[in-house]
């Protein structure tokens, strides 16, 4: 299992780049006691009978891992929603795309803790099979809301090639910055819902 | 700080730019490749990520690029990575945390020394992936 809801994002989101899609969406929605994602990409979709054995952790596609024959992304998320009263729900057609949404609780005590989102936000951004890639993230909590933007294509046009280590460097600081602008909405959900 | 704006993020590009020219003599030219699949993520290859950037830029580090990689099919030693400097020959380490960066970037990157208790042997070839061995 993953230690974090972020480690999720991260994994769920690149199985979306791994399945050659042009343009990936992630949404990260913070409502009151609720942490959310979605992820839709227009990759090559599952047909309903792979569709069917994805969440089972002993399936994956026979080309990512050639040593076994186990995926655990999805199977992961899937158990951990089961264990902490989450949401989760999977659309996918084939040769149109796929939609992930994952919503968890964060006053259930079983729930993992969200984790890193710049570096998180980072990985993928820089992700040598990321293509048109555009993220939105809300807060919404008792104290306000606010939200912040990104898209791959602008970081790119300023950074120029996201692989060398001055060029993240400087990325980090940018996505921190946006992050760090939404701090004074973050609440103790356990304290306050 | 400030929330940055892409102005912001320009500016501070264009005066990096400026100091990386002065030192552009120094250092030498590598890839560190971190395995991203999801047992490295579950091991901590993010914070391993995180960790490069800062110790890179601390040791004034600005030649190296840093990718990713999916599964290595060495999901029992994650997180790991491979770096690949001249001089040196291609090596992964594997069990990598945050204070292990440290000592790679240190012996390894800048020094030509091997961090001897964190290599790990090549995979066999039926199992890499087929970029995984660049
Ligand atoms: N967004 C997606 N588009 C197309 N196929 C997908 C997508 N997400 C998952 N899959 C399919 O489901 C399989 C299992 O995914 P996952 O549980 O993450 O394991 P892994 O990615 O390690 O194979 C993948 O190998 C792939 O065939
Ligand atoms: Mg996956």
């Amino acid at each position: 299992m993953h230690r974090y809801l972020t480690d999720y994002i991260l994994d769920i989101t690149q199985n979306s780049f791994e399945a050659s899609s042009t343009n990936v969406v992630l949404k990260i929605d913070e409502e009151d006691r609720y942490f959310s994602f979605f992820i839709s990409d227009d990759g090559s979709g599952m047909s309903q009978e792979v569709l069917s054995k994805v969440l089972d952790p002993y399936y994956t596609n026979g080309i990512k891992h050639k040593s076994r024959k186990v995926g655990l992304g999805l199977s992961f998320l899937v158990q951990t929603i089961k264990d902490t009263g989450g949401t989760f729900d999977i659309k996918s057609k084939i040769g149109e795309g796929t939609v992930v949404m994952s919503s968890f609780d964060l006053c259930n005590i079983d729930t993992p803790p969200i984790g890193d989102i710049p570096t998180t936000l980072l990985a993928l951004i820089s992700s040598p099979q990321a293509k048109n890639f555009s993220i939105e993230r809300n807060i919404k909590t008792k104290l306000g809301n606010s939200s912040y933007q990104l898209a791959r294509s602008e970081l790119i046009d300023v950074l120029g090639d996201l692989n060398n280590s001055s060029s993240l460097f400087m990325l980090r600081e940018y996505l921190r910055s946006q992050e760090d602008s939404l701090v004074e909405y973050y609440v103790d959900r356990k304290l306050i819902y | 700080m400030a929330k940055m704006t892409l102005a912001d993020l320009r500016a501070l590009r264009d005066a990096k730019k400026v100091d990386i020219k002065k030192r552009a003599t120094e250092g030498k030219e590598g890839r560190v490749i971190i395995g991203m699949g999801t047992c490295g993520i579950a091991s901590g290859a993010k914070v391993v990520l995180d960790e490069f950037l800062t110790q890179l830029d601390k040791y004034g580090i600005t030649n190296i690029s840093v990718t990713q990689t999916g599964c290595m099919g060495l999901c029992s030693v994650e997180p790991t990575i491979e770096v690949i400097v001249p001089d040196m020959p291609d090596i992964i380490y594997g069990n990598v945390d945050k204070a292990t960066v440290e000592t790679i970037v240190k012996e390894h990157i800048i020094g030509n020394k091997l961090v001897n208790d964190h290599i790990i042997d090549r995979p066999a070839s039926d199992i890499m992936s087929d970029d995984g061995d660049k």
